[in-house]
Parts: structure tokens; sequence; C-alpha cells
């Protein structure tokens, strides 16, 4: 890699000024390109962070350099080139438009069918509005409530400054540093995400996030999300957005960890729907994350729900470690790749206490000239005795060029246990589309309600808000691909 | 008026002359029922006449209310108000049957100009109908003809002809698989949305139907073609007679 003149000159701004002990403050709004130890320092120092964070950086970054990138996947694309990336850039403020008429008319096309409100298309899209958009009072009004409750839900930026030794103790817990590569990298370089906190015997009141949706949008590349749920505690947090994100970044590696205690619950939601990308794929955004959630006390349950349909690439596995007796982890996802998509997803189930359960329904859909890979790991340890899992893997293919792959695997040490594996690969039957389209239904919406009901199981699992606008969401992903 | 015209309609399946040179004309007000011999092309007939992909004539031409269905799909010709009730209706896994039916009658209703119907307005009339054709709440929440028994879905068929409010009806073997009970139900609803400003054609290869459906029209049906005409009486004679004769009559 050569560098760049620009990134020589910064590097030495930055790295001279270190040398002094951040004393001034740094005016660049961008880190410059590239990564280096430098970069890490200056990430942290912008973020005016403990040393023990940035120490913690220091040796994720350490690590990812001696790591290699992950080639085990079933997907394909050049190299990355993680020099030519910014990791840091100031909150952006988008380019204001005067008005939606401005707007990309596709973008907008979209916003309708989801059927989001005018307002919220105006603020989605860009445009510069006078009026105070509703949901930062109303941010403000839940923020306070959930105060009253003792429940922390903020930037994990700001919990980093708050409550340090919460994040310090549960940071890198459920995904240490070494985990994977792209977990090294963004425990180096993550710029922000959320942090969530319920006390003993609290339940939430409210489903998390919802009403942050369009005022967390630029969380940034490398996004860290902690959720830590004491005993007897309830929280679901909602992740994501259905309508359609575009960002100059191609490369998302986000990193989500959750921690159930005793008798806590913690259902954490996703709509994924990042640019896929052009028919063949070109700009699409990468997108490499890595979920996992311990169920670190007795009887707790975790929860993942996802409903993927955008990015060019996922690479994704959110995870459950049943390390607490009786204790349940679940994973229900839906994936849609259509087009040049590429979607390797899945889940680990790692059964380490007794008695524990866990539940996998995935249904993947495949269309165009997609490729769409079930990856499951399901592991029951030795002391597991009395564990169960039912594992059910639908494929539906549209079209005979996309490509719909299950890859399961199976480890179990100790014969007291059930595992069970079902999978079924499908494909919408002309006989099915010509039925609907004789009573009045145009191919668009055969397409979508019959990819619905192939769902169903899973979309039953999202929040209802969450699920209507995920339904139109998946039949708008599959857009010209029948008939 | 005339409702649907079929003129000289000619067809081929995998290069096999299936439809050969059939003509039909049916008006407003009248029911018409076509018999004939298993093969004769009777589901070939109206999977042509709903645009299905692969069914589309050689030659002639058929038309709904005098507008040409050639260049008409599938959905544009169901929208205009052309409805067929399946031989076998095909099942929709995980597709509500409350949610399929108001998708069908609000495309419907757009097509004609008429208000789309919001949830609450649409499952009282669904289930306005859905009484009237002794068929349980509970069957609309399942998904689409998953399941249901073979007279079930002969029942939903009609159900949703009657949702719909088609101007022709085509009902394929509506009666086949029914208990004596289910047939008189089906007729019934049938009935029921007879007027003078649609039309029904029902195939069937029993009589007995037509008891309870009275037809004023009666064609037979073989190798492709209708090889003959006439009143209810001539149902009658099939049923007493079987078709060999007026076969080789023809
Ligand atoms: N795809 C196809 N290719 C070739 N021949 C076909 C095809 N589909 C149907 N046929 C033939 O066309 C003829 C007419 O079939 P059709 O289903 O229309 O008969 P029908 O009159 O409805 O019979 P039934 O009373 O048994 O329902 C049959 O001989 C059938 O085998
Ligand atoms: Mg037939």
């Amino acid at each position: 890699m050569v560098a760049t003149q620009e990134t020589i000159d910064k590097v030495k701004e930055v790295s001279s000024t270190y040398k002094y002990g951040f004393v001034t403050d740094l005016e660049a709004e961008k880190a410059p390109l590239g990564l280096s130890e430098d970069i890490v320092k200056f990430i942290s120092h912008k973020k005016k962070e403990p040393k023990w964070l940035l120490e913690w950086r220091l040796k994720a970054y350490k690590k990812w350099l001696s790591m290699e990138a992950p080639n085990w996947a079933m997907v394909d694309f050049p190299k990355i080139n993680f020099q030519d990336i910014y990791y840091y850039s100031a909150p952006k403020t988008k380019p204001k438009l005067n008005s939606l008429d401005e707007v990309d008319p596709e973008l907008l096309r979209t916003y309708e069918k989801l059927g989001i409100p005018i307002k919220e298309q105006e603020v989605l899209a860009g445009v510069a509005v006078d009026y105070v958009f509703d949901s930062v009072s109303v941010a403000t009004t839940f923020r306070e409530k959930l105060a009253k409750e003792g429940i922390i839900f903020c930037p994990i930026s700001e919990a980093v400054q708050s409550h340090p030794d919460l994040v310090k103790k549960y940071i890198g817990s459920v995904i240490p540093i070494s985990d994977n590569y792209y977990a090294a990298l963004n425990s180096a370089v993550f710029t922000d995400g959320s942090f969530v906190y319920i006390p003993k015997d609290v339940k939430c009141p409210m489903e998390l996030s919802t009403y942050f949706r369009i005022n967390e949008q630029n969380s940034g590349q490398f996004e860290r999300t902690l959720i830590i749920a004491e005993d007897n505690t309830y929280v679901s947090y909602l992740e994501g957005c259905t309508a359609p994100q575009r960002d100059e970044n191609q490369l998302h590696a986000a990193v989500v960890e959750l921690v159930a205690m005793n008798n806590a619950e913690i259902k954490y939601s996703t709509v994924q729907n990042w640019y896929p990308g052009d028919k063949d794929g070109k700009g699409g955004i990468y997108n490499f994350v890595t979920k996992r959630g311990n169920c670190l006390g007795k009887k707790s349950k975790i929860s993942w729900t996802q409903v993927e349909t955008g990015s060019a690439i996922t690479w994704k596995y959110p995870s459950c470690v049943l390390k607490g007796d009786d204790s349940v982890g679940e994973f229900y996802s839906v994936a849609v790749a259509n087009n040049a998509q590429q979607a390797d997803t899945g889940t680990k189930m790692i059964h380490i206490g007794k008695n524990t359960k866990s539940t996998i329904i995935s249904k993947g859909i495949s269309a165009g000239k997609a490729q769409n890979t079930y990856r499951g790991q399901v592991q029951i340890q030795k002391n597991a005795k009395g564990s169960r899992n039912f594992t059910q893997c639908d494929s539906l293919l549209i079209g005979d060029k996309c490509g719909a792959h299950t890859v399961p695997y199976i480890n179990q040490f100790t014969p007291h246990a059930r595992v069970e594996h079902e999978a079924t690969t499908s494909k919408i039957s002309e006989d099915q589309l010509f039925y609907c389209l004789q009573r009045g239904l145009d191919t668009e919406q055969a397409t979508s309600l019959i990819v619905n009901g192939f769902c169903k199981e899973v979309m039953k699992e999202l929040p209802m808000e969450f699920a209507v606008e995920a339904q139109k969401l998946i039949g708008i992903s599959l857009e010209g691909s029948v008939g | 008026m005339s409702l649907l015209e079929i003129k000289n309609a000619k067809l081929k399946l995998d290069d096999k002359d299936i439809l050969k040179g059939l003509s039909l004309s049916v008006n407003s007000g009248e029911v018409h029922a076509i018999m004939g011999p298993n093969g004769s092309g009777k589901s070939t007939l109206s999977y042509m006449l709903a645009g299905r992909d692969g069914y589309e004539l050689e030659s002639g031409e058929v038309f709904l209310e005098g507008q040409s269905l050639s260049d008409m799909e599938a959905d544009e010709r169901a929208r205009s108000g052309l409805f067929l009730a399946f031989q076998y209706p095909v099942e929709l896994p995980g597709v509500g049957g409350m949610s399929f039916l108001r998708e069908a009658v609000n495309s419907r209703r757009k097509f004609l100009g008429e208000e789309e119907l919001d949830h609450l307005a649409f499952v009282k009339e669904a289930r306005k109908v859905a009484s009237k054709m002794f068929v349980k709440d509970e069957m609309l929440k399942r998904a689409v003809n998953v399941g249901f028994s073979g007279g079930e879905k002969k029942r939903f068929e009609i159900l949703q002809m009657a949702m719909l409010k088609p101007k022709v009806s085509i009902l394929d073997e509506t009666d086949s698989g029914l208990d004596v009970d289910a047939l008189k139900i089906v007729s019934d609803g049938v009935n029921a949305q007879r007027n003078d400003e649609n039309a029904i054609v029902v195939i069937t290869h029993y009589q007995r139907l037509l008891d309870y459906i009275v037809p004023d029209f009666v064609h037979i049906l073989s190798d492709g073609i209708i090889i003959k005409s006439g009143g209810p009486e001539l149902a009658l004679e099939v049923e007493k007679n079987g078709y060999a004769g007026l076969i080789n009559a023809a």
C-alpha cells in the first residue's frame, strides 16, 4: 500500500500533537485516510476517552494486524483495501435539499410504498425542514421516562464518560477483541453505537430505539452496541430502519454484545436495508457484523430476530452462549438476496448450562443471481445435559439463476441432549402465481404475498409496527424478480 | 349484451392441438354449462380465458364486454371482472385467507374506481358473505387452501367469487368432491349471484349440479370444439347415453 501524501502529512501532524499529550484540540474533522496506531489514537482522543479504553483499542489494533480476513464464507468480493478507508469523521450533516422535489424519485417511491409519513420522508432524505422534528422532543420525553426507571439508554461514547465502570466491565466480555478479524477491527476503531443498561427487576416500558430511528442514523460504519440486562428484567431493542439507507462507506463492521443475568430477557430485532448496490452489485455495502449474547444467568433468554434485505454482502451470525442453566436462545431470520447480493448468515447456539434450549428458524429467499447461505452451529457441551435444539431452515428460490445453501454444524458432546434439524427448499410455483393473478393481484403483489407467507413464522416475532413495514420491505426488495 | 365472445379459438399445448376452433357467445344474465369427456379441453379453455402463461391463442379471438383480451395479462383480466373457480385450487402456505381476499377485493375495487375497503370494513363484509356460505370464520384465518378438504377448497372458491362480484365466472368442476349438502350450499351461493348483469359458465361432468344451477344453455365439448349446443335437456341426454352417440353424430 502506497500511502498518499495527504495521509503522510496528516499522520505527521497528528502524531506530533500526540507527543505533547493531547494538549491542543485537533481541528481536523476527519482522520486522514488509512489505518495505523496513530489513527486509533486520533479516534480515542477525539472522543476524549479514558486511558484504559485507548489501551484496549490499541491492543485490538495489534491483534488485528496479526489476523487474516476470513475466507470461509460463501461470499465473493475483491480484497478490501483497509488503507483506503476513513476511520473517523465528525458527525455528518447530510447535504440539505430544499424540498422533496429535489430527492431522487426512486427513493421517494420506496418511501411511499413503505408508508413512511411525509415529515419523516423529508428528514430521511435530508430535506432542510424548519419545524423541529417531533422525535427530538419525543426522544427527550422518553429518555426522562427511562431514567425514572433507572434505565440507561445512550450513545456508547456517552456511557464511556458517564458510566465508565459498566462499560469497562462488559465491553469485550462477550466478544473478545481477538474473536475474529472484523471484531478486532471494530474494537480498534469503533466510533459510536448504543448502550443499554436495565437495572434489576425492571421491565423496560417501551421498545428501545423505535422513536430514535431517524436521529440515530449516523452512528457510522463501525458501530458498537452493548446491552446489559440485570436479574429479572426485560428489554426489547430495535435496530435499523426499513427505509433504504445509503452510505458512502462500503464496509460496515458492527459489533453487538448482549449480557443477560438471571431470569433476564433480551429481545433484539433488526431490520437491515443497507444499499445493495446496482443490479451487478456495484457500490453496495459490505455488512460484516459480529453479534453475540451471553445468557449468563439461570433462566435467562436472548432472542435475535432479523430481517436482512439490504447490503451487497452480508456476513452475520448472531449467536447465543447459553451458560446459565435453563437459559434459552432463539434465532429468527429472514434473509433476502436479489440480483447480485450475497448473504452468508446464520447463528451459533452454544449450550453450556443444563437444560438449555435453543430454537433456530431461518428463512432464506434468493432471486436473480443471488447466493444465500445459512450457516449455523449448534454445540452441546459435555455438561449441558437435558438440552434441546430445534433448527428449521427453509429456502425459497425465485428463478433459476440463484442459489441457496444450508451448512449446519452440529457438535454434541453429551448423549443426554436432543438436536433436531429440518431443511426444505422450495420455489414459488407457476400455479401459485397464476392463482394470485387470477384474483387480480399483480405479479409484485403476488410475489410479496407468497414470500411473506413463507416468512410468516419469523415476521410474527417482530414488534408489530416493525412487522408491517418489514413485510412491505420484503416485497419491495424482490421487485422485478418474477415474470 | 354479449359479455363473453369466443371466436374460432385455436390453441396448442406442446405442439398438440387442444382447442380446434372453438366458438361460444355468452350474454349477460345467462348461465351456460359445458360438458365433455376427460381431456376434451375444458380446463384448457378456462386457462386460456383467464390468460394463463402458455395458454395464448394461436388464432381466433376472445372479447370480454366487447374488449379484446388478447393484449391483457391474467391479472388485468381478473380485475376487469373475469373469475375462474379452479378445478384444483392452489395452496398458499402462510398467506392468510383474509389478507389474500382483501388484496384481491381491493384490486378489483380500485379498477372499478371504488374506494378500497379498510381492514375493519373488509372483515365485516367477508364475515357476512362467509356465513351465507356456511364457511366458518376460522377458515378465513387459515392459510389459503392449506389443509382444506376438497369440499372446503371449492366452497372457498365460491366465497371468493361472491366477494369479487365478477362479470363472467367460469366454474371448473366446482361440484366435484362436494357432498350432497355442500353441493346445495355451493349451488345456492352461485344462484344468489345470478343477475341480469353477469354471466356464469359452469364446467361439469354431472347433470346433478344442473338440477341446482339450472343453465340456459348446455354445450358439449369434444376434442377441442363444441359439437352440440342445446337446453338443459341435453345434459339429461348425456347422463343417460354418455358422449359416444353425440360424438359419432357430430
Ligand atoms: N402442457 C400440456 N402439454 C400437452 N398436452 C397437454 C398439456 N396440458 C394439458 N394437455 C392435454 O390437453 C388435453 C385437454 O386437457 P384439459 O385439462 O383441458 O381437459 P379437461 O377437459 O379439463 O379434462 P377433465 O375432464 O379431466 O378435467 C388433455 O389431453 C391433456 O392431456
Ligand atoms: Mg379439467
